[in-house]
């Protein structure tokens, strides 16, 4: 079989564990619900032009980022990857599928948020479909590459909750999720900046709410590019089927 | 039986972590078609000797060959024609065992019949049980389903029958019995000895990343250690002897007892079983304050 048909077979396979989990697929789609739900109730329609898109981005990374670096940390320390090692199954079919199924749950997500906001919110479908698919699609790359990339500094699950969320709750309190990226002190800002998702939630902003162009986020898609990249040769170049120091 | 090339190849393999020399200078090779045990206590070296013919591990000397390929640079083609049971390893909790063979047969050029697969290793009944349900030992043949789908001309089999029960363990012998019928080439770690004593053709004993002994298990007593004699005397005292060779000593015996008119009684010979060869030689030395024998 070709790479490609490996690949679409692993991502099937991912999908069916996923679903025969239903308690842990169930919470992963309720996450951003709850936070729409609650900046719901407390935001005004201009609260809500920040907020939504923050969510959306949010969501794209807790989907991505998250999920793969505890996935990958559990699957490695259980054996599983160890195992998949000893087959035919060339690495980078066993990876497009894990990160395919882990774009499926984000590209699900998105579409909550955008469901949510048209008719739960009454902000209106989004104004460039376009840039909303290619944000998304360039958001999810990045944040999945670099969560199985990060998987490899985790020692082991215990630790991977604790791991993730010390890059994740930083990282979306700095990146304007919840508000205003422009309030933020200028060094927390500068280091926002350099970090993927303040350009995935500029991204999506324009294409859920302010319909600004593409050619404006020029210098947004060069810095997702640039970290997808990044992200991609660590976690193709860096993969280990076992832990770290074992 | 054994024919042509070596199934595998090891010559003076070298391994380290740190400061500690896993295995030091390992040497043996499993013909085609070949039963070869690798026995020793744990911390011996095995299990890091199999992962770097499996491709799991780099060696840092010595020339590997596995179906004439070094494992070392994975090639695919290698791992397609290559069957591997681990010591200890997980399954995705959430697939049915009919899923998981037949996701693994599609791995393979040359995949064998997924239900036959499963009956062979007597899983049928759990045929649609979920992997997280299974037993530790029903998870165990799971693995060797796994392993043995993909047809490999040669399978790895990394202590395959731990957690079984007794009936369990005959069940597995005889597929893997079966396996060399077929001409499969298998190398077996165990730390059961009747197991390498029930399958293999040829054991090799791993201490300290050595092999201190290697033939096949029944020779491996009059190899590697001394027979003893035992008898009771004229005086009806119970006599024994350790000896390398017991003919002279029998010689000696049976002559005094002609000439004495006397009949030898009570005269036994023992040749050390394969575990009195295991337990001998891979007795704990730190005890002792000598150098370790090389």
């Amino acid at each position: 079989m070709s790479d490609m048909t490996l690949a679409w077979r692993h991502y099937r396979l991912e999908r069916r564990m996923f679903w025969r989990n239903p308690t842990a697929a169930f919470f992963s789609f309720v996450l951003p619900l709850i936070f729409l739900v609650l900046f719901g109730a407390i935001s005004d329609d201009d609260q809500l032009r920040i907020i939504v898109p923050g969510i959306a981005g949010l969501s794209v990374m807790a989907t991505t980022f998250n999920a793969l670096a505890m996935q990958m940390t559990f699957l490695r320390d259980a054996g599983v990857l160890k195992r998949m090692h000893g087959t035919p199954l060339p690495g980078r079919s066993y990876l497009a599928g894990v990160l395919g199924s882990a774009a499926t749950n984000a590209l699900v997500q998105i579409a909550i948020v955008v469901l949510a906001s048209r008719f739960a919110f009454g902000l209106g479908w989004p104004e460039n479909w376009l840039t909303l698919v290619i944000f998304t699609l360039l958001g999810v790359s990045c944040f999945a590459a670099i969560g199985v990339a990060f998987s490899y500094v985790i020692p082991n699950f215990e630790a991977a909750p604790a791991y993730t969320n010390i890059i994740f709750l930083p990282v979306i309190f700095i990146s304007g999720v919840f508000y205003d990226v422009e309030k933020v002190p200028t060094f927390l800002h500068d280091i926002a900046n350099a970090l993927p998702l303040v350009h995935v939630i500029n991204g999506l902003q324009a294409a859920l709410v302010t319909g600004k162009p593409l050619h404006d986020l020029l210098s947004d898609l060069a810095v997702l590019l640039l970290w997808a990249a990044l992200g991609a040769v660590a976690a193709v170049r860096g993969f280990r089927w076992d832990a770290r120091g074992s | 039986m054994p024919s042509g090339a070596p199934a595998i190849l090891v010559r003076d393999l070298r391994k380290r972590y740190g400061d500690h020399e896993a295995v030091r200078g390992l040497d043996f090779e499993v013909a085609t078609g070949e039963i070869f045990g690798l026995l020793g206590p744990n911390g011996a070296g095995k299990t890091t000797t199999v992962e770097i013919l499996e491709g799991y591990r780099v060696r840092d000397g010595g020339e590997v060959t596995v179906l004439g390929m070094d494992p070392g640079d994975r090639p695919r083609d290698l791992r397609e024609r290559v069957g591997i049971v681990l010591q200890s390893c997980g399954m995705y909790r959430h697939v049915k065992v009919h899923e998981a063979v037949a996701y693994w047969a599609a791995l393979y050029p040359g995949a064998r019949d997924v239900d036959e697969v499963i009956e062979i290793v007597g899983l049928g009944e759990k045929r649609d049980a979920l992997a997280r349900t299974l037993s530790g030992g029903q998870a165990r043949r799971l693995d060797l389903a796994l392993a043995l789908v993909g047809d490999p001309e040669l399978i790895f089999l990394d202590e395959p029958t731990t957690g079984f029960d007794p009936a369990a363990r005959r069940a597995a012998w005889a597929t893997i019995r079966r396996l060399k019928e077929l001409g499969k080439t298998v190398l077996l770690t165990t730390h059961y000895l009747d197991e390498a004593q029930a399958l293999c053709d040829r054991v090799a004993i791993v201490k300290d990343g050595r092999i201190v002994v290697e033939g096949p298990p029944s020779t491996l007593g009059t190899a590697a250690s001394r027979c003893q004699v035992a008898w009771t005397d004229a005086d009806g005292i119970r006599q024994t002897r350790e000896v390398e060779d017991p003919t002279p000593l029998l010689n000696e015996l049976t002559t005094a007892a002609l000439a004495g008119n006397e009949p030898l009684r009570d005269l036994t010979v023992t040749r050390p079983s394969l575990e009195d060869v295991y337990l001998e030689l891979t007795e704990d030395v730190d005890a002792a304050p000598s150098e370790p024998a090389a």
